[in-house]
C-alpha cells in the first residue's frame, strides 16, 4: 500500500533516483474509514482531531470552530466597549454645552468608536462567522491553513488589547477612525497617539488578510466533492467574494497607515505638500480600500440573509445564479467608488461626475439582490421566528441606508450632506441594518448549531423589537439634524442652533439600542446554560453545517459527504451520500479541483502548535516596538525569525510529512 | 443523519504539485496581496509624479548601475529556478538539493549588490517626497527580497535533513519556485519606475 | 410590520418643525446655490421614501397572504417564479432607469452651481487655521486689501468667489443655507462661490474633524446692503481707534508689552503677528474666539483670563495678568470698532 500511494502519482518519481538513494520515506499507511463501524470511527476521529488538553492544549488549538468561537466572543466584547464609547458620548451630546467630558476625551473616544466598529468588531465577526460556517457548510474538517488561521486570531488579540490599553493610559488616537493627515501627521499630531492608530491597523489587516487567504483556499480546494460552482451555498460565495476584496482593499490602507508611521517616525515626505508630498494623496489610499470595507462587512452579512431566508420560505433561493453574480459585481464595483468620500475636497468637476455614475451603479446588482430575497419570500407565508424577525428588520433599515447612499452618491447633494449627522445617520442604517441585524440574526439562527441548545424565543422577540425601537430613534433623526447643520465629531455645540431637543431624543434611543445589546448577551448566556436542547437540524435547514452533529464534534463530519444539490439535505433525504476511504489516524481531508469540485488528494491538515502563538506574540511586540523606534523592525526580525521556523519545522508528525 | 458511502477515495495520492496542492493556491493568494501592495506604492509614487511638474524636485538623478547589475541577476536566476523545479516535480532528492543551494546563493547575491543600491539613489528618504518614494519603494522590494531569501534558507537546510524526501517537501520546493518568480517580476517594474521614470523628467 | 412607525413619524414631524427655524440649515436656503441643493434634497427624499415603501409592501405581501406553509422545500412551482422572474426584471430596469435620472439630475444641478458664481467681482481669501478663520478681502490696490477674522460680510444679491485654503490640516468651509461644503487643504487651493439673496446674518462652522477644538469654529456670512458693505469695507481699513480712557490707555501699553503682540496685529500700532485673528476692529465683530462667545465685555475677559476653560486645546495661551490689568487690556480691546 504504501509505494502504492507514490506510485499512484501522477508526477512519479524517476525509478532509478528513487530506488538508487532508497531514501525515499514513504507514507506509513494507517487505519482507513472504510467499513469502520460508527463507534470506533467516533473513537479514531476523535482521538486524531481533539485539541490537547490543559492550557498549552488550549492555546495550540487549530481547530477552526475553537478559533471561531474565540474570535466571536473576543469581537463581541469589543462591541460592547465600543457601544459604551457611543454611549458615553451620546450623554455628552444629550443636550448643549454639556461638560460632562472635554474635547480631548471626546475625540478619543470617537476614534476608538470608529476604529472599534470597524477593526475590532465588524470585520472580525464576519470573518470569525465565516471562520466556524464555510468548512462546516463546505464539508471539510479544517479550515486550510489551520496554523495561519490561529495566528490570525493572536494577532487580532494583540492589535485590540494594544488599542485599549492605548486608551487607558489616554494614549489613544484622537484624529478620527481616517487619521487624515496633516492632522495626523507628524506637525499636529505630537506623542503617540497617532502612531497607535496607524499600527493598530497593521495588526487587525494581517489577521483580516490572513484569514482571507485560508477563506479563498478553502472555498476552492476543500470543497466536498461533488460540490461544483454552481452548487456552492450563497453563504459561502459571499465569504469568497469578501475574502478577495479583503485582499485587494487592505494592503491600500497597510500601505496608508505604513506612509504615515514613515512620516511621522523617519521623517520621510510623502503626505506633506511642503516637499512634495500631497495631503489628499492619504485620502485617496485610505478611501481606496474605506469603501470596499463596507461590502467586506456588508457581503458576509448577505450570505447570512440568503442562508435564513431559503429555511423558513421553504424553498431554495429565487434567483441563485443573479444573487451568486450581484455578489461578484458587488465585489468588484465596491473599488470603483472610493472618491465620493472625497467630493468635498474640490476634485475636478468631471471626474466627480464619473464617480457619482459608478456610485449609483452599484445600487444596482443591491437591488438585484433584494428583489430576489423578496420574490423568495413571496410563495407563501414563511415561518417567522426571531432570525427572521431581524431579516424583516434587515430590510426595513438597510433599504433605508441604501436609499441614503443613493443620495450621497449625487455631488451636488453631498456637498451639503457631507461629514454631518445625515452621513452619521447614513452608515449606521447601512452598517447596522445591513449588517449587525443579519449578523444578530444569525446568531439565533446558527446558536443551536455552535451550542446544541436553542435561544430563547421570546427574550429574542424582545430583544428584536427592543433593538427596532432603539436603533430607529437613535439613528433617523440623525437625518434630520444633519439637515439642519450640525457637523460631525463635534464634542459640543450652542444652545443657540436649537439642536438640543432633537439631540435628546437620539440619546435616548441609543440607549434603548444599547439596553438591547443587555437584553442580548443575557439571551445568549442564559440560552448556553438553560436553553432547549437541539437535535442536528432544528429549522430543517438544507445546508451542509446542518448534517452533522450539535455542536460538531472536532472533526466536523464522520464520513465527507458528497453534494448532488445546492440544498444537499433538502435533496437527500433518505441517506447523505458520503466518501469513505480516509485514513483516521491522521488528520486528512479531501482537496478537490476548483471548479467541479472532483476529490484529488487526501491532504494532512496541521496538528495543534504552539507556534503560532508565539509567532504572534513576536510579530505583536515588534509592532507595539516599532511605534517607538523603526529599528524594531531590525530587532523584532529575529524572534519572528526562530518562531516561524519553529512553526514551519516538521516534528515528526505523519501530518507534517504528507 | 444517515448516510450511504458512495465513494471511495482511498486511491487518491497524498500530495500535489502546482495548482492541485492548497498552498499554491495560499502562495498566489499572498501574491495578490502583496502584488496590490506593490502595486497601490506606485501608483502613489506616479499620483505624486504627475502632481508635480517639476518632479524628482531639483534632485540629482539616481546612479542606474546597482540596480541593472540587481535586474540582470535576478533575471539570470530564473533560469535555475525553474530547472530545480523540473527536478522537484520529479521527487529528485540530489539535483534538488543542489538547485535549493544555488537558489539560496542567487539570493543572496542581488542582497549585496542592493547594499549598493541606496546610496546610487544620490538622495536620502527625508530631502524630499521624491526620495522618500524612491525609499518606500527600494525598501519595499528588499522587504520581500530579504523574507524569501531566508525562507529558501531555511528550507535548504530542511532538505538536507532526513524531512527532506517527502511529497510535501518537494511541493514546498516548487511553491519557492513560484515565489521567487514572483520576486523577481515584481522587480522589474520597480525598476523602471526608481531608475528610468526620473530620466524622462 | 412596525407598529410604531407612525409614533415615529408624528414625533419626528414635531421635532421637524420644531427646529425649522435654525439659521444653519441645508433646509433654510438664503442663497440661489442652497435653494437649488434644498429642492434636490427634497426630490431625492421624495422618491427615496416612494421606493422604500414599494419594498415594504414587497415584503409585507407575504405576511398578508396566508396560504399554508409549504412542506416539501425544493418542489417549486415553475410558472410561479417564471412570473416572479419578470417581476424582478422588471424591478432591476426601474431601478436602473431611476438612477440614470438621478445622475443625470445630479449633472444638471452640479451645472447650475458652477454656473452661479461665473460674475463674482469680489473675491475673499478664506485661510483656515486651528481654530479660526483668517478673512482677506481682496484689490488690486494694496491698500485696500483687508484682514479681518471669523466674520465675512458680503454684500447681499451679489455673487462672492470664496478662495478657500489652509495653513495648518484640513479644515471645511460650511454655510448650508447659502452653498454646500468645501475643504480648504495645506497646499492646495479651492474656489467656492456664494450669494446671499438678503441681507441677513449666516451661521457656518467648520465641516471636517480638524483637532481639539472643531467644534467651536464657527463663522458667519454678513450679508448686507452694498452701499452698507462698502462703508463696512472702508472702516476697516482705518487704523485702530486710539484709546479714549486712561484705563484703555494703560491697556494698550500693557497689550503692547505682553505676549499679545506675538501673535495678534493691531492696525496703526507695533503689534503685527499673523498667526492669530486680527484685532483692528475686533469689537466690531458679533462674536470671539470663531463664534464660540458674543462679544461682550465679560465675554473678553473670560477669554483672555481662561482660554483653556473657554476653549479647551486652543492655542491661545494663558497671560498671566491681575485683576486691573485684564480690565485695562479689555477696556482697549472694547473700543477697537
Amino acid at each position: 500500500m504504501s509505494s502504492a500511494d507514490i506510485t499512484s502519482e501522477r508526477d512519479l518519481p524517476p525509478e532509478s533516483e528513487a530506488s538508487a538513494k532508497g531514501d525515499i520515506a514513504p507514507e506509513r499507511d494507517g487505519p482507513r474509514d472504510t467499513g469502520l463501524d460508527d463507534a470506533s470511527l467516533h473513537r479514531w476521529l476523535a482521538r486524531t482531531w481533539r485539541t490537547p488538553r490543559g492550557i498549552i492544549g488550549a492555546l495550540s488549538s487549530v481547530d477552526h470552530k475553537v478559533i471561531a468561537r474565540r474570535y466571536l466572543i473576543t469581537a463581541f466584547l469589543f462591541l460592547c466597549l465600543g457601544g459604551l464609547n457611543a454611549v458615553v458620548m451620546r450623554i455628552q451630546l444629550s443636550g448643549p454645552q454639556r461638560g460632562l467630558i472635554g474635547p480631548d476625551l471626546y475625540n478619543q473616544l470617537f476614534t476608538m468608536h470608529g476604529v472599534t466598529m470597524m477593526f475590532l468588531f465588524a470585520v472580525p465577526i464576519v470573518q470569525a462567522t465565516g471562520i466556524y460556517l464555510v468548512p462546516l457548510m463546505v464539508g471539510t474538517r479544517n479550515i486550510a491553513f489551520p496554523r495561519l488561521n490561529a495566528f490570525s486570531y493572536w494577532v487580532y488579540v494583540s492589535g485590540g488589547l494594544f488599542a485599549w490599553v492605548s486608551f487607558a493610559l489616554s494614549m489613544a488616537p484622537d484624529v478620527g477612525w481616517f487619521a487624515y493627515v496633516p492632522l495626523s501627521g507628524p506637525e499636529y499630531a505630537p506623542g503617540k497617539r497617532a502612531d497607535v492608530w496607524a499600527q493598530m491597523i497593521t495588526y487587525t489587516e494581517v489577521s483580516s488578510l490572513a484569514v482571507a487567504v485560508a477563506t479563498i483556499v478553502t472555498v476552492f480546494k476543500q470543497r466536498a466533492p461533488g460540490m461544483s460552482l454552481d452548487k456552492i451555498p450563497l453563504y459561502v460565495w459571499a465569504l469568497l467574494v469578501t475574502s478577495f476584496v479583503v485582499v485587494f482593499a487592505m494592503p491600500a490602507v497597510m500601505i496608508t497607515s505604513t506612509f504615515l508611521i514613515l512620516d511621522r517616525l523617519v521623517g520621510t515626505h510623502i503626505f506633506n505638500p511642503a516637499e512634495g508630498g500631497d495631503a489628499l494623496l492619504f485620502q485617496h489610499l485610505f478611501w481606496f480600500f474605506g469603501h470596499p470595507e463596507v461590502y467586506i462587512i456588508f457581503l458576509p452579512a448577505t450570505g447570512m440573509v440568503s442562508a435564513i431566508i431559503p429555511a423558513f420560505a421553504r424553498r431554495p433561493m429565487f434567483g441563485h445564479l443573479g444573487l451568486v453574480l450581484s455578489l461578484i459585481a458587488v465585489g468588484f464595483l465596491s473599488f470603483g467608488l472610493w472618491v465620493h468620500h472625497m467630493f468635498a475636497t474640490g476634485l475636478p468637476k468631471l471626474g466627480a461626475s464619473f464617480f457619482t455614475a459608478s456610485s449609483m451603479m452599484i445600487a444596482i446588482p443591491n437591488g438585484v439582490q433584494i428583489f430576489c430575497w423578496l420574490a423568495t419570500l413571496w410563495d407563501s407565508r414563511p415561518v417567522i421566528r426571531t432570525p427572521l424577525l431581524f431579516v424583516f428588520g434587515f430590510f426595513f433599515i438597510f433599504v433605508i441606508g441604501g436609499l441614503t447612499g443613493v443620495m450621497l452618491a449625487s455631488v451636488p447633494l453631498d456637498l451639503q450632506v457631507h461629514d454631518t449627522y445625515f452621513v452619521v445617520a447614513h452608515f449606521h442604517y447601512v452598517l447596522i441594518g445591513g449588517s449587525v441585524f443579519p449578523l444578530l440574526g444569525a446568531a439565533y439562527f446558527w446558536f443551536p448549531k455552535i451550542t446544541g441548545r436553542m435561544m430563547s424565543e421570546r427574550l429574542g422577540r424582545w430583544h428584536f423589537w427592543l433593538a427596532m425601537v432603539g436603533f430607529n430613534a437613535a439613528f433617523f433623526p440623525m437625518h434630520i439634524v444633519g439637515l439642519w447643520g450640525m457637523p460631525r465629531r463635534v464634542y459640543t455645540y450652542p444652545a443657540e442652533l436649537g439642536w438640543g431637543n432633537i439631540n435628546f431624543f437620539i440619546s435616548a434611543g441609543a440607549v434603548l439600542f444599547f439596553l438591547s445589546f443587555v437584553l442580548f448577551a443575557f439571551n445568549l448566556v442564559h440560552s448556553a446554560l438553560r436553553g432547549a436542547p437541539t437535535g442536528d437540524n432544528p429549522w430543517d435547514a438544507g445546508t451542509l453545517e446542518w448534517a452533522t452533529s450539535s455542536p460538531p464534534p472536532s472533526y466536523n463530519f464522520a464520513r465527507i459527504p458528497i453534494v448532488t444539490n445546492v440544498e444537499p439535505l433538502w435533496a437527500e433525504r433518505e441517506a447523505l451520500p458520503v466518501a469513505t476511504g480516509l485514513r483516521v489516524d491522521v488528520r486528512e481531508l479531501v482537496v478537490s479541483t476548483v471548479a467541479e469540485a472532483h476529490p484529488d488528494i487526501r491532504e494532512k491538515s496541521a496538528t495543534p502548535s504552539i507556534w503560532p502563538l508565539l509567532a504572534a506574540i513576536a510579530v505583536g511586540a515588534t509592532f507595539l516596538y516599532s511605534i517607538f523606534t523603526p529599528w524594531a523592525i531590525v530587532w523584532g526580525a529575529a524572534p519572528i525569525a526562530v518562531t516561524l521556523i519553529g512553526w514551519f519545522w516538521p516534528k515528526g508528525d505523519p501530518e507534517d510529512e504528507g | 443523519m444517515n448516510q450511504r458511502p458512495a465513494m471511495d477515495l482511498s486511491g487518491l495520492p497524498t500530495f500535489g504539485h502546482g495548482p492541485r496542492s492548497p498552498t499554491w493556491w495560499g502562495t498566489l493568494g499572498f501574491m495578490a496581496l502583496e502584488g496590490t501592495g506593490f502595486a497601490l506604492a506606485a501608483g502613489a509614487y506616479l499620483y505624486l509624479a504627475t502632481l508635480w511638474p517639476n518632479w524628482r524636485l531639483s534632485a540629482p538623478q539616481p546612479n542606474h548601475w546597482p540596480g541593472t547589475i540587481v535586474t540582470l541577476l535576478l533575471i539570470a536566476s530564473l533560469v535555475p529556478n525553474h530547472i530545480l523545479n523540473g527536478y522537484a516535480k520529479q521527487c529528485a532528492i540530489g539535483p534538488v538539493r543542489i538547485g535549493m543551494v544555488v537558489m539560496s546563493l542567487l539570493g543572496i547575491a542581488p542582497l549585496v549588490v542592493r547594499w549598493f543600491e541606496f546610496p546610487a539613489l544620490n538622495i536620502y528618504w527625508d530631502t524630499n517626497a521624491y526620495g522618500s518614494m524612491l525609499w518606500v519603494l527600494l525598501g519595499l522590494h528588499t522587504t520581500h527580497l530579504i523574507t524569501d531569501v531566508g525562507d529558501t534558507i531555511v528550507l535548504t537546510v530542511l532538505m538536507f535533513t532526513h524531512h527532506g524526501y517527502s511529497g510535501r517537501r518537494f511541493g514546498d520546493v516548487g511553491d519557492n519556485v513560484f515565489y521567487w518568480d514572483f520576486v523577481v517580476l515584481t522587480w522589474i517594474p520597480i525598476y523602471l519606475l526608481i531608475y528610468w521614470l526620473p530620466r524622462l523628467g | 410590520m412596525n407598529r410604531f412607525a407612525p409614533i415615529a413619524l408624528v414625533a419626528t414631524i414635531a421635532l421637524f418643525l420644531q427646529g425649522c427655524a435654525g439659521w444653519q440649515s441645508a433646509l433654510d436656503p438664503k442663497g440661489p446655490a442652497a435653494s437649488e441643493l434644498a429642492w434636490l434634497i427634497w426630490f431625492f427624499t421624495g422618491l427615496c421614501a416612494a421606493v422604500w415603501v414599494l419594498v415594504m409592501i414587497a415584503l409585507a405581501l407575504p405576511l398578508m397572504m396566508r396560504p399554508r406553509a409549504r412542506v416539501e422545500p425544493l418542489v417549486i412551482d415553475a410558472d410561479a417564479d417564471n412570473r416572479k422572474l419578470r417581476v424582478v426584471l422588471t424591478a432591476v430596469g426601474l431601478t436602473v432607469v431611476i438612477l440614470v435620472g438621478l445622475t443625470l439630475l445630479s449633472f444638471f444641478a452640479n451645472r447650475t452651481l458652477a454656473a452661479i458664481g461665473s460674475h463674482a467681482a469680489l473675491t475673499i481669501r478664506v485661510t483656515g487655521h486651528q481654530w479660526w478663520w483668517e478673512v482677506r478681502y481682496e484689490d488690486a490696490t494694496p491698500s485696500h486689501i483687508l484682514t479681518t477674522a471669523n466674520e465675512i460680510h458680503i454684500p447681499a444679491g451679489e455673487p462672492v468667489r470664496l478662495l478657500l485654503t489652509s495653513t495648518d490640516v484640513i479644515h471645511s468651509f460650511w454655510v448650508p443655507s447659502l452653498s454646500g461644503k468645501l475643504d480648504l487643504i495645506p497646499g492646495r487651493m479651492n474656489v467656492l462661490d456664494i450669494k446671499a439673496d438678503k441681507p441677513g446674518v449666516y451661521r457656518g462652522q467648520c465641516a471636517e474633524f480638524c483637532g481639539a477644538q472643531h467644534a467651536n469654529m464657527g463663522t458667519f456670512i454678513i450679508a448686507e446692503p452694498r452701499e452698507k458693505f462698502d462703508a463696512w469695507w472702508n472702516d476697516q481699513l482705518e487704523p485702530a481707534a486710539a484709546p479714549m480712557s486712561d484705563e484703555a490707555k494703560t491697556g494698550e501699553n500693557l497689550f503692547l508689552k505682553r505676549p499679545c503682540v506675538m501673535c495678534h496685529k493691531i492696525g496703526g500700532t507695533p503689534a503685527g503677528g499673523t498667526v492669530a485673528p486680527d484685532l483692528t476692529h475686533i469689537a466690531s465683530r458679533q462674536t470671539l474666539a470663531a463664534g464660540t462667545l458674543t462679544m461682550s465685555r465679560g465675554n473678553l475677559a473670560a477669554w483672555i483670563a481662561d482660554p483653556q476653560g473657554v476653549k479647551p486645546g486652543s492655542h491661545m495661551p494663558v497671560v498671566d495678568l491681575n485683576g486691573d490689568e485684564l480690565n485695562a487690556i479689555v477696556a482697549y480691546l472694547e473700543g477697537l470698532k
